[in-house]
């Protein structure tokens, strides 16, 4: 028996672990503020904010099965709605709690409009495809600023309005029975509350009716079909849900940054959010929870190796920024090389690995 | 219709380039059912090294051709231990992982090669030296460089030798063999480790010979070049129908001339709505629709059926 399956059937170890991880997660802005760096508290509001994002793409790859690569477009799209919006860009101010959900929807028609037409695609080919939506998104993104100016173009639009509700704005700071709440620290609860309301949809969605369906078609579509699963509408779902997330992140991201272009929606990004999702263990979402927390702390923590080269060789030979992504890539194909599925694979995933291996080792004896 | 025809030959000219890469995506994928992200990036280390070969003899008394023989006589051999290196690195070891593995990795791959550049060449534009002859010719109104006419009739000629080594030699008859069933070939006496080694090897080569091309065409080379390059090219390999050489050298040349043609006409089409800036978005256009009708390629011959 695990040590997890042991907590699970001690309900007073149970609750001693849920109130102490509710109380830490509390008081993380101000443990990171007052141990580290106001600035570490911004990076673990990207954190919780890709979280969400890594969620959503965890739907489309790591439950239906189905490699996105332009999974960035609904983040841009979500984004540059709340943009446009809520900036004085157009001179339009909706307030928050209307834009989010009118992101989730508009990403939502966006992800079944992207998903229609690659319904009959697998693998590689879904793959590029997507990719390609991505890019034609981010190129449009880029150049719609004439003859009307849409989107500004290159420049991006600067402006939007911080989230607010009612007269209550996140950007400013707060006081509470005497404590300081600055900015970073309101985005910090209203991102945790919503990812944990992110997790909590996916780990419902993982068991139910439809969750089971998903995992039907990612394993064998043709078999899922037989048995009367309408892997259309089941393969579009999963799109419009991953999409959705996306659309809800990039509302979050345009109004914390209050500044958005083009260039924050590249191929890489969706790269990045892939990376995230499979290093971590495709299809689990605490694996997907891990990934992310790596891949967006790494790169950080990878900016002290100056002060590092500088007590080694006594000056600076290489800018820290540039080695930074260098370590990183070279971390990804470490990862890939001793764990190829994932650091915290799901159980089913593991257990398809292994059983794959044996087909083919059959298949090997048979050929 | 002289622009017409000036759109035409551009479009030639870069479709060549795009059909070398493409060749190196196509081939690799032919065999191992992967798609080498890296590829783009191999291009780039090319065109990177080349340079800095022709721009340190740049002052020498050598006539231009030379230096620039010399320059491709440098990227060659580099660009081929780099695919030799990357297959064995990054791809050999998840040959039976799942698919996503190998993706991870070469996209890893992708970054420390772009970031090794980086480092080694900096952020700026290197430019490539006037030391080939670019004395226009003049065709039925349309202009065409000598340098034109070199690429073109270089990758032909690249594209034919490499014809001839897939079809009429024995290591080419090796190659299909593990490209139609790995294990099987094994068991005829097919080394297939060496055979996967020497894809890769040729592959890269033709990389060095694009990408010192595409700098030369352009003047300029740069650290972040490969991507969308690289990008462009597997979208030719896809049009052509992924795995068949002929269709990435007939995809290379057909996305090259859709998009200077999409590009020189769009103003009009759109009756200046778009402009020309919309160049990349004609080869995702042109991929989507292929994949969407017609998923095998132009020359594909079946779908490939794995998840």
């Amino acid at each position: 028996m695990s040590r997890w399956e042991k907590l699970k059937r001690n309900p007073r170890a149970a609750w001693a672990a849920f109130i102490l991880i509710a109380v830490l997660l509390a008081v993380l802005p101000f443990l990171a503020d007052t141990l580290l760096s106001r600035s570490w508290v911004r990076i673990i509001d990207f954190v919780l904010l890709y979280i969400i994002l890594a969620l959503g793409l965890n739907i489309v790859v790591g439950f239906a099965g189905l490699l996105d690569l332009g999974y960035v477009a609904f983040f841009a799209v979500g984004a540059y709605l709340y943009a446009l919006l809520a900036s004085p860009h157009f001179g339009i101010h909706l307030p928050f709690w209307a834009l989010l959900p009118l992101g989730a929807g508009v990403t939502c028609i966006f992800g079944v409009l992207l998903g229609a037409p690659t319904l009959r695609l697998r693998g590689d080919y879904l793959a590029i495809v997507t990719l390609g939506f991505g890019e034609i998104i981010r190129i449009f993104l880029n150049n719609l600023n004439a003859p009307i100016n849409i989107t500004n173009g290159p420049q991006g639009v600067n402006k939007i309005d911080p989230v607010s509700f009612g007269g209550f704005s996140l950007n400013q700071s707060h006081q509470l029975f005497d404590i300081n709440f600055p900015s970073v620290h309101n985005y910090y609860y209203l991102f945790l509350a919503l990812t944990i309301l992110v997790i909590f949809i996916s780990m419902r969605l993982q068991d139910s009716r439809i969750g089971r369906a998903w995992v039907a078609v990612r394993e064998d579509e043709v078999a899922a079909k037989a048995m009367g699963i309408n892997t259309r509408n089941i393969k579009l779902l999963a799109f419009a849900m991953g999409a959705s997330f996306g659309g809800v992140g990039g509302g979050l991201f345009a109004g914390f940054q209050g500044f958005i272009s083009p260039e924050s929606f590249t191929l890489i990004e969706s790269i990045m959010i892939l990376c995230m999702v499979v290093l971590g263990g495709m299809g689990n979402i605490a694996g997907v929870v891990l990934g992310v927390v790596l891949l967006v702390v790494l790169p950080e923590a990878l900016r002290y190796i100056g002060p590092f080269e500088q007590a080694l060789f006594g000056r600076v030979i290489v800018d820290p920024a540039d080695l930074r992504m260098l370590i990183f890539g070279l971390a990804l194909i470490l990862v890939m090389l001793f764990r190829p599925a994932g650091l915290l694979p799901s159980t089913i995933r593991k257990r398809e690995f292994e059983a794959e291996d044996e087909v083919e080792a059959q298949n090997g004896a048979r050929a | 219709m002289d622009i017409f025809l000036q759109q035409i030959i551009n479009g030639i000219v870069l479709g060549s380039v795009y059909a070398l890469v493409a060749l190196g995506y196509t081939m690799v994928y032919g065999i191992l059912g992967l798609i080498n992200f890296a590829h783009g990036e191999v291009v780039m280390i090319g065109a990177m090294v080349a340079l800095a070969v022709i721009n340190a003899l740049s002052g020498t008394a050598l006539p231009g051709p030379v230096i620039v023989l010399l320059g491709l006589m440098v990227a060659m051999p580099t660009c081929m231990a780099l695919g030799y290196g990357i297959e064995r690195i990054a791809y050999r070891p998840l040959r039976h992982a799942p698919r996503l593995a190998a993706l991870i990795t070469a996209i890893g791959v992708s970054i420390v090669l772009q970031n090794s550049a980086m480092i080694i060449w900096g952020r700026q534009y290197i430019t490539f030296p006037p030391l080939l002859p670019s004395k226009p010719h003049f065709v039925a109104g349309a202009a065409i460089s000598d340098l034109q006419i070199f690429i073109v009739l270089l990758a032909a000629l690249i594209m034919v030798g490499l014809l001839f080594l897939v079809h009429r030699t024995r290591l080419g008859r090796a190659m299909r063999a593990t490209a139609q069933n790995a294990e099987v070939a094994g068991l005829m006496g097919v080394n297939i480790n060496t055979i996967i080694s020497i894809t890769f090897i040729v592959g890269s080569a033709l990389a060095a010979v694009a990408g010192l091309m595409v700098s030369g065409y352009y003047g300029l080379a740069h650290y972040y070049m490969g991507f969308s390059l690289g990008l462009k090219a597997f979208t030719a390999a896809v049009l052509g129908g992924i795995g068949n050489l002929g269709g990435a050298m007939l995809g290379g040349l057909l996305l090259g001339i859709i998009e200077s043609l999409g590009a020189g006409y769009i103003g009009q089409l759109t009756g200046g709505f778009l402009g020309s800036n919309y160049q990349d978005v004609f080869a995702f256009f042109v991929l989507i629709l292929v994949l969407v009708f017609r998923p095998s390629g132009l020359l594909g011959e079946r779908i490939a059926e794995r998840a």
